[in-house]
């Protein structure tokens, strides 16, 4: 047998014949399901916020404050929902996890819905991911069958029923308001907050939404103790986290390492450093929505409050590594046109902003950038965070001021002299017909 | 000179258009999706997937039929379809060939394999090749970064693929 590839999560992620419930359960899983729900639900949250886990998907709020958000006393029913619609350029762990690993996201779901007493639970897929629904209604069918969801989870008297949701091809629906108006049958578009989900969130009922990777190390979390998994990370960024790694590595993939090692040492030791012939000129540590570092800001260790200190964010742990055969102007035209595809058009900032940034950056790649172009960049950026309706315009700007941080005179050089920097071996981008 | 043959009447454009209830065999998932929810328009999506899945694509007649389903106006299920990039308002090709575009993507030549299959197929985004076999559109962000470029045929993902790899598997596709 290999080496285990993780810790923790995808420490036995490769196991053959572990979406199926019997390999789970020798590997330990759902064993101390029972006894779990048998405790009082508020020992769970204190255990969860003792822990630290902080959320998986790119906020990296407190998950057991999150869970005490819910109000204990109300007749409404309470929803868990999973947020499993991975749509974040760069981040492609939560496939991986629920593709090998589905009976843990249940059992997760179990445990957090006890937690805070939801009584039912949906898993909100992304629409490419319908092979991962078939796996994952599999998972759900022998987990009833065995008792585990259901009127009486696993002998005790919390009841859940559990359903798989498949999206149609949206990336807004990552946002958790646009994921709830989906799920409710409305286009995918954010609501207002507050009131937040824990108080008013499905159908307008108290409602967490939780990332699968997440949820996923509940379970552990639950039987092994907070102090178990603080052996990893740092004291506000416990645990471990698995970043996607992604571009001219000699090896891209998921890995699972402890919060807090430097981005230059995952990048170096687990992924083997560049390929042949790259060299690294800037990474996107968290998915396309967040600032990117330049090669000289590699050592900077990956946890939440690192990541921000170095001016940008841990966010989903999608690590997209940029060669320095790569211009940045058109890596960011890439970003700004997806940008300007995925804005839900319900506020003016958004819409307007990432369309016009999108026009500039066109204009620039073409040769054709004015003057004043690279502040306009600036000044729509500007314009567009923290006066965007959802946290989708400042995704669009925060890459943007960043680039324009590190990387101004890639942006000066393209009005100057009509053309990129670099020269490019992938010229053929803006000849891809419309 | 003699007087042409009649001429054959034109195929039908739609020759899937679907019947406005729903096929025995479906009735069940139909039920189920409706089951899953305490309201009905919840079940929209599941909706309009199981009828994609049967027919292919969204018809006027399938919206149509989906709509009364979960009890929505017409014009609103309309416009729940018309929001998502997955559901195709026209028909496509057996094969949905989607190519990734986004960043990861891009930098590993996701533009190259979008290039190829454009040059070999003689189609553009969104178009079909005349035997119906392939549609080509350009998608974003996939989920597979790791294993850049993706090529989605269908439901299934095909990762870190090349032009050779891309000419392989559109020979194997049955």
């Amino acid at each position: 047998m290999s080496a285990p590839r993780g810790p923790h999560l995808f420490k036995d992620i490769d196991t053959p014949g572990l979406t199926g419930i019997d390999v789970y359960r020798k590997l330990g899983g759902y064993a101390e399901l029972g006894a779990l729900l048998q405790r009082a639900p508020e020992e769970a949250i204190e255990v969860v916020k003792a822990s630290g886990l902080r959320g998986r998907g790119g906020a990296g709020f407190p998950t057991g404050l999150k869970w005490s958000f819910v109000p204990k006393s109300t007749a409404k029913p309470k929803y868990l929902v999973c947020n499993a619609d991975e749509s974040e350029p760069g981040t492609c762990k939560d496939r991986e996890l629920m593709e090998k690993d589905p009976h843990r996201l249940i059992e997760g779901m179990i445990l957090a819905a006890h937690a805070f007493g939801a009584n039912t639970g949906y898993i909100y897929l992304r629409g490419e991911f319908a092979y991962i629904q078939t796996i994952l209604d599999r998972a759900i069918a022998e987990a009833r069958a065995a008792g585990l969801l259901g009127q009486r989870c696993a002998g005790s008297g919390f009841r859940f029923e559990l359903h798989t949701h498949l999206g149609a091809g949206a990336y807004i629906c990552g946002e958790e308001t646009a994921l709830l108006s989906s799920l409710e049958g409305y286009r995918g578009q954010p609501r207002l907050k507050p009131p937040f989900p824990a108080v008013e969130g499905l159908y307008r009922c108290p409602t967490v939404v939780n990332n699968v990777e997440t949820l996923m190390n509940v379970p552990e979390i639950l039987r092994r103790g907070a102090p178990w998994f603080r052996q990893w990370g740092t004291d506000k960024s416990p645990g471990t986290k698995i970043f996607s790694v992604s571009g001219p590595v000699a090896r891209p993939g998921n890995y699972e390492v402890p919060l807090g090692l430097p981005l230059s040492t995952l990048l170096n030791e687990h992924c083997g450093g560049m390929r042949d012939g790259f060299r690294v000129k800037a990474v996107i540590p968290g998915g396309s929505s967040v600032p990117l570092l330049p090669a000289s800001m590699l050592d900077t260790p990956l946890d939440f409050e690192s990541m921000t200190a170095a001016g940008t964010l841990l966010g989903s742990g999608g690590v997209i590594v940029i060669d320095d055969r790569v211009c940045i102007v058109d890596a960011l035209r890439n970003l700004i046109r997806f940008y300007e595809h995925e804005s839900c058009g319900k506020c003016t900032p958004c819409r307007e902003g990432t369309f016009w940034m999108s026009e500039v950056f066109a204009r620039l790649e073409a040769g054709e950038g004015r003057a004043q172009d690279v502040d306009l960049l600036a000044d729509v950026a500007d314009n567009i965070l923290g006066k965007s309706f959802c946290a989708l315009g400042d995704a669009a700007a925060m890459p943007v001021q960043g680039a324009l941080k590190h990387f101004r005179a890639e942006f000066d050089h393209h009005v100057r002299e009509r053309r990129c920097i670099v020269n490019r071996r992938r010229t053929e981008l803006e000849q891809v017909p419309a | 000179m003699s007087v042409p043959a009649p001429m054959a009447p034109a195929p039908p454009l739609v020759a899937l258009e679907p019947p406005l209830a729903w096929p025995a065999h479906l009735k069940s998932a139909v039920d189920e999706a409706l089951s899953h929810y305490p309201v009905k328009r919840s079940a929209i999506l599941p909706v309009l997937w199981i009828a994609q899945r049967e027919w292919g694509w969204l018809s006027p007649a399938a919206l149509k039929l989906a709509a009364r389903t979960v009890e929505l106006p017409e014009p609103e299920v309309f416009g729940i379809a018309t929001f998502y990039t997955m559901f195709n308002l026209k028909p496509v090709g057996k094969y949905h060939l989607q190519v990734c575009m986004t960043l990861s993507c891009s930098l590993m030549g996701g533009e190259r394999i979008y290039r190829h299959l454009a040059g070999k197929l003689g189609v553009g985004h969104r178009e079909t090749t005349p035997d119906g076999r392939f549609t080509l559109s350009r998608v974003e962000c996939l989920a597979a970064c790791a294993g850049a470029p993706c090529l989605q045929v269908n439901d299934d993902y095909h990762e870190r693929v090349d032009e050779a790899a891309v000419d392989r598997l559109l020979e194997q596709l049955p």
